[in-house]
């Protein structure tokens, strides 16, 4: 019997902005339903209609039944008594999501009070039980902390013990572990799976993250501008996608395990949903479409199977057994020369040696004094050869950034030696330093903030022209506005009238204008939609082909980064934990915590989700300013756990160095204990190889 | 926690020191409390003037800094020294210094909680009319000078007993002194009524306009939607989440607040015939009374000080953030 019955569910803001248009599920005691779509598609807008929580402003026609009972058009009142009892939520970013003037308990225990007649200490001790259930340790004392003294993941543990404290028939949650890294977000996922196990409730996943998806939801509805394009079981929508923007959808993710080849990218960007096209909405991006696409919006009909397809030409995809690679266009991506010569005879455009940058910490106003000291960057090593793509990943707090930083400044280091293209960073005077600069580029993470919102595309990009006292600005702005796949005429106009892929383009372009010989990537499409991802992976992917670029490319995106990079460095806690071919370290991956991490990535295959072990990691990063002793990975690393005291004690000693591992040829792990095992299925795709 | 509070009072008393100081030479280089006696028929002889303003410690014949000196060995003692015709300042400031106290303290607080009020009112309701009201209502108080005010109001109110036939509401003074008792003490209040709008008009309007900026700040933050999500009205949700975390910024704002709440206190009690410190003040660069001004900054910047340890306590008290670290 379902819980939770949505019929027909529109939601319309002020200017005829029509978020929602007619959205029907059913959920059921225990069932996980999936919604996934990209930002803009309606998912959350959809959810936070049911719960009723949208602002006053937005007119919400259509029903939704809880028990069967109406929920659409209540009074507060009613609202109430359903809201945190019957359904409750649990949002995006645990540190928003919380009140930052009380503590988690007292947070906790209101969420119990408003709905049960409990005294005050039996509410707190209630609260203390909850935060135990989600695995918070010591949990009388931490519900007497705020919120900010939690760390992402245990916001979320605790949003997650508040959301369950009244035991909810429905949970609703809304891209829970976004904001998360993924040996976290595997944490949280994990204690879902516990607090669904424990209330039995029916849970909407909401999410971008089609990885996730594949591992928790029994059943999938996709969301396209506003509607439900398509909705089946999970691996219905998987492996037999039946409308071509969930094939697109599907075929544009980076698989970490390890598939070649360009990405799929979906061409163009979601609709406006204030200007919306007469036909279907995705018919302007899809390769498929036919005249009467153009015309009328096709509607939501079921094939057979519980699915429901909006697509004049299912069956056709159904009869031809159509994917996404046969649909959409495969850019061809010309080869690069430079890899043919082999990595030893190419020259180093970077080089760390033992690069250290260590932070004071101060205490005091007026009259400051240190306290200790941040290990942000404590001795890495690596080179990037020409032609070559470096990736540096690693969760937050590990050091990725202060590295950049630390390569950009072009100035001597705290100890440790950087080397940009044979010249050492120490040794630089200011018009040297500059003249570098043309040769070293940054492309930032947040396309919306790295431009100047004032300022025209063109002038954005000829600024570094300008700078170095180039002339014939105007011609290369055209150039190189082609080059990144925009049309020269962009020059005149103004951020604000790009998409994000767009914007990023722009960011790319401005990178390249001094033609470069190393360009460095800080998290260039984490900002972006997976569809809009995929077209600008592929950009990077060809420019640095046939410029001959190389790239030093930080993310946390480890399926990106497999796709893009050659070679991998893995930091954890300022130290590089494995580094090597990005093949030796995803398929035998040596590290205790690269392994994690890469056990930890959700794969986009159901099938493959449900048989996988995960090597959950324990507990939160240790604090960079208070680094374990020896190997910093010990105070986690199920490695450790598992070695005799005398093993042990080499690790609580002895700080482990990046050894090169006997049988590889580039490959390396920082483990006193190293062992290649693997860690992700490899997939079918590779195994015909 | 407690020693970050100390040392905030430490810093703050040496302010208070170099304020005063600053105020008494200011007041004894540019003051001439010589001329009161100068002009006088018959005149009075140079020595008998040197005397009597050396006893007052006014004499501009000795060094400026020999008399402040003398001043501030006085003021550590609690002796603020001499009026300029011989008087006690101690004594006219013990009468005076709870007249304006009384005023400033309701002010201040009327100020706060009305203006904090009204900012959350009208950020809740933005763009709704009662916005807009209020939103224009305190510009149009902002834009007029406290002394416009308080003689708009007074002359209102005189119209207002005149129509009436009777005195609804004092416009003028402290009290009634032939009254006793509960009437005296009722008589008192009415007296306060004008005196208070006038005064804290414009901290309402300030207030407001810097609460509603917070709140709505806040009102788009996930916790509020969190609190509902709970199950909580979304008036609990306001008042108890959102507002709550929303004072902290106003309670900063406090310190500043209060010096422009001294200034209208000046102007207030000159308009409504109070005997406060304020008008006490104007009374006393009539007369080129140095030690008085002295006094009167003293106690100003006492005032500023105290309400900015005020603030850092309130600020403390509302945020664990600061408390906890």
């Amino acid at each position: 019997m379902s819980i939770l019955e949505v019929r027909d569910l529109t939601v319309t803001f002020p200017g005829d902005i029509q978020a929602v248009r007619g959205v029907s599920y059913e959920v059921s005691r225990g069932e996980v339903l999936g919604i996934v779509g990209e930002s803009g598609s309606g998912k959350s807008v959809t959810s936070l209609a049911v719960m009723g929580l949208l602002p006053q402003n937005a007119e919400v026609s259509g029903s939704v039944m809880l028990h069967g009972q109406e929920l659409v058009g209540v009074d507060e009142s009613e609202l109430t008594r359903v809201r945190g009892k019957s359904i409750s939520m649990i949002f995006q970013d645990p540190l928003s999501a919380f009140t930052p003037v009380y503590t988690i308990g007292d947070q906790i225990a209101e969420a119990v009070r408003v709905h049960q007649k409990l005294g005050k200490d039996k509410a707190a001790q209630r609260a203390v039980e909850l935060l135990d259930l989600v695995g918070i340790p010591h949990p009388n004392v931490r519900a007497k902390a705020f919120p900010h003294e939690f760390s992402g993941g245990m916001r979320q543990r605790a949003m997650i013990a508040m959301a369950i404290a009244n035991d909810p028939d429905l949970l609703i949650c809304d891209e829970p572990t976004t904001a998360l890294d993924v040996t976290i977000q595997a944490q949280v996922l994990e204690v879902l799976k516990t607090a669904q196990r424990e209330t039995g409730a029916g849970i909407v996943m909401i999410t971008h993250d089609l990885g996730v998806i594949a591992g928790m939801a029994d059943r999938v509805l996709v969301m396209y501008a506003g509607k439900p394009v398509e909705q089946g079981a999970v691996d219905d929508i998987y492996y037999r996608p039946r409308m071509p923007y969930t094939m697109g959808l599907l075929a544009s993710i980076p698989r970490i395990d390890g598939a070649e080849g360009p990405l799929v990218p979906i061409e163009g960007t979601p609709p406006s949903p204030a200007a919306l096209p007469p036909g279907c909405p995705f018919a302007p991006r899809c390769p498929m479409r036919i005249d009467v696409c153009e015309e009328e919006e096709p509607p939501l009909v079921a094939i057979g199977g519980g699915r429901q397809v909006a697509c004049l030409r299912s069956n056709e995809i159904e009869y031809k057994g159509l994917t996404g690679e046969d649909v959409f266009p495969v850019p061809d991506i010309p080869p690069s020369e430079v890899v043919r010569v082999p990595r030893d005879e190419r020259a180093t455009v970077l080089e760390l040696t033992d690069l250290v940058r260590h932070f004071p910490l101060m205490k005091g106003a007026v009259f400051k004094r240190r306290v200790g000291t941040v290990h942000a960057v404590d001795g890495i090593s690596f080179d990037i050869a020409e032609g070559e793509t470096l990736a540096l990943v690693g969760e937050s707090g590990c050091g990725k950034t202060t590295t950049l930083q630390q390569i950009m400044q072009l100035a001597a280091p705290q100890s440790g030696r950087v080397v940009v293209l044979g010249r050492d960073s120490a040794q630089l005077d200011r018009s040297a330093r500059k003249a570098l600069r043309a040769d070293l580029q940054i492309v930032f993470q947040d396309p919306m903030a790295a431009l100047d919102p004032r300022m025209p595309v063109g002038d954005i990009i000829a600024e570094p022209l300008r700078a170095h006292g180039h002339t014939n600005v105007k011609g290369r702005v055209a150039e190189l506005l082609e080059l990144v796949g925009l049309a020269p005429e962009y020059a005149a106009r103004y951020p604000q009238h790009f998409s994000g892929g767009q914007r990023q383009r722009i960011g790319i372009a401005r990178a390249l204008a001094l033609d470069p010989k190393l360009l460095v990537l800080d998290e260039p499409v984490s900002a972006l939609d997976v569809s809009i991802q995929a077209g600008v992976v592929n950009l990077l992917e060809e420019l640095k082909n046939t410029l001959g670029l190389s790239y030093l490319f930080v993310a946390h995106d480890l399926a990106v980064v497999r796709h893009l990079a050659d070679r991998v460095a893995v930091m954890y806690l300022g130290r590089i934990a494995e580094i090597g071919a990005v093949e030796n370290v995803y398929d035998r991956p040596a590290h205790p915590y690269t392994q994690a991490l890469l056990s930890a990535i959700p794969l986009p295959d159901p099938e493959m989700e449900r048989t996988r072990k995960r090597i959950l990691l324990e507990g939160d990063l240790p604090s960079p300013a208070d680094p374990p002793s020896g190997c910093r990975f010990r105070t986690r690393c199920p490695k450790f756990a598992r070695l005799g005291e005398a093993e042990r004690q080499r690790c609580v000693d002895e700080e482990p160095r990046v050894d090169r591992l006997a049988n590889a040829v580039d490959h390396g792990a920082a483990c006193h204990y190293a062992e290649q095992i693997e860690v992700i299925p490899a997939s079918e795709d590779q195994e015909e190889k | 926690m407690g020693r970050y509070l100390l040392r905030r009072f430490a810093t703050n008393a040496i302010l208070v020191m170099i304020a005063a100081s600053l105020a008494y030479m200011l007041a004894a280089t540019t003051m001439n409390p010589r001329g009161a006696y100068e002009g006088r028929q018959p005149p009075v002889a140079e020595a008998v003037v040197d005397a009597t303003l050396d006893e007052y410690n006014l004499n501009d014949k000795t060094p400026v800094f020999q008399r402040y000196v003398t001043w501030a060995s006085g003021v550590v003692t609690g002796d603020f020294g001499r009026t300029w015709n011989g008087g006690s300042v101690n004594e006219e400031m013990g009468r005076r210094i709870g007249v304006s106290l009384r005023l400033l303290f309701i002010g201040t607080v009327v100020g706060f909680v009305l203006g904090v009020g009204l900012g959350a009112y009208s950020a809740v309701r933005q763009y709704r009319f009662s916005d807009r009201l209020i939103g224009v209502g305190s510009f149009v108080i902002m834009a007029i000078p406290v002394f416009v005010l308080a003689t708009l109001l007074a002359i209102a109110t005189y119209s207002l007993n005149r129509g009436l036939g009777f005195t609804l509401i004092e416009y003028t003074g402290e009290y009634n002194p032939k009254l006793s008792g509960w009437d005296q003490f009722f008589n008192r209040l009415n007296h306060l009524i004008l005196p208070t709008i006038s005064l804290s008009l414009g901290s309402i309007a300030f207030y407001s306009r810097i609460q509603r900026n917070m709140m709505l700040d806040v009102l788009n933050q996930d916790f509020v939607r969190t609190a509902m999500a709970k199950g909580l009205r979304r008036r609990t949700a306001l008042f108890k989440h959102a507002l709550r975390t929303a004072l902290i910024p106003a309670a900063t704002y406090f310190a500043f607040a209060f010096g422009t709440m001294l200034t209208g206190a000046t102007f207030t009690e000159k308009i409504f015939a109070w005997h406060g410190m304020g008008a006490w003040l104007v009374d006393s660069i009539n007369q080129n009374d140095v030690n008085a001004v002295a006094a009167v900054s003293l106690f100003a910047s006492l005032c500023v000080l105290v309400a900015s340890f005020l603030s850092d306590l309130l600020v403390a008290a509302l945020d664990p953030r600061v408390r906890v670290n």
